[in-house]
């Protein structure tokens, strides 16, 4: 039984790049190169004691650790797809021992090299459209029509109502809106993927996101996909931009796993 | 979150953001949904993981919009 695991960051296509001198891992240790099949891997050691299925049950739910992971994972990727095209692989994810990465090299060969050809010479933006919500509906108007001709109560409840429907109606709004956003960027776009709104509580921001999305780009249109972004801007919607990252959303399933579709959960 | 992040076209002609001006928030929208993912005999794959069942997934992404929006989407 081993005590140490090789977590994979990357597969890259020969002859790649040597590793960045004094890159390490997610657990400190060197991150180094695994060859076989025309491909390289890029992997560091990991103890199984951190790394191991039921400590990362825990892990998983400690933001600073995950944080801390996700940046050291992110370098590293990052560092790799400097010089060469690269495909990143999910975060934690690890294996026994280099035999096992070799043997994944070689039998999924063809589906790497599908995923390098895809995102060669492209790169990953990431857009998130924030809509201002517009002002509370008037206290004014239907309110008080109401609280003439009904009791108090149904006069509460009607401008309630009204209320909710003000705000269903600019929600309405604001996603009509960003599905415009998000049609204009895609014609620019070799390819994109909806991510779900964030969390106020973690985006930072009060407004409601109504796009989150990333988009695949030629190298060779960035400027103009930036360009895109900023005319999208005004009117009380704002566009955000993020990126270039290496194309994380574009790797779609080399090998799903059974029974598990991570985007059409319930 | 007081920074704002580069603009557009200023973006996408100087490059790259800073590492540290990367938000975790988007960082693991990419990171736990995205990147290949390979089966085999693996220790551990996060995919393999019920992510459904970590409140912090259930933090960062909130379901019920993205259904709002996609239902929008389909009334088109």
């Amino acid at each position: 039984m081993n005590d140490v695991g090789t977590y994979l960051y990357a597969v890259a296509p020969e002859p790649g790049s040597p590793t960045p001198e004094g890159l390490t891992g997610v657990a400190g240790e060197p991150v180094r190169t695994i060859s076989s099949a025309g491909l390289i891997a890029y992997v560091s050691t990991v103890p199984l004691e951190e790394f191991g299925e039921e400590p990362l049950r825990r892990s998983l739910e400690d933001l600073d650790w995950l944080g801390r992971t996700a940046r050291l994972h992110h370098h590293v990727v990052e560092a790799v797809a400097e010089a060469t095209p690269t495909a990143p692989v999910r975060l934690v994810t690890v294996y026994n021992d280099e035999e096992q990465v070799r043997e994944l090299l070689e039998r999924k060969h063809d589906d790497f090299i599908e995923v390098l050809s895809r995102i060669a010479d492209r790169q990953e933006w990431g857009v998130k459209a924030y809509v201002d919500p517009a002002v509370p509906p008037p206290a004014g108007g239907q309110g008080e029509a109401a609280t003439k001709s009904s009791s108090p109560g149904t006069a509460y409840l009607k401008k309630r109502q009204a209320s909710l429907r003000t705000r269903e109606e600019e929600w309405r709004k604001a996603t009509g809106r960003a599905e415009h956003i998000h049609d204009v960027l895609r014609s620019v776009a070799v390819a994109s993927r909806r991510h779900h709104p964030q969390d106020p509580e973690l985006s930072g921001r009060t407004e409601w996101m109504a796009l989150n999305a990333s988009y695949l780009v030629d190298r060779e249109r960035s400027a103009e996909f930036g360009r895109l972004v900023d005319s999208l801007r005004g009117e009380g919607i704002d566009v955000e931009l993020t990126g270039p990252w290496v194309p994380y959303s574009f790797t779609a399933p080399i090998e799903t796993v059974e029974g598990r579709a991570p985007d059409d959960g319930p | 979150m007081t920074d704002r992040e580069p603009r557009g076209a200023v973006l996408a002609t100087e490059g790259r953001l800073p590492p540290e001006r990367v938000a975790l928030v988007d960082l693991l929208d990419r990171l736990l949904a995205g990147g290949v993912v390979v089966s085999g005999d693996l220790v551990i794959s996060i995919a393999e993981i019920d992510l459904v069942r970590i409140s912090l997934r259930a933090l960062i992404m909130s379901v019920r919009e993205a259904d709002t929006i996609e239902g929008a989407r389909r009334h088109d």
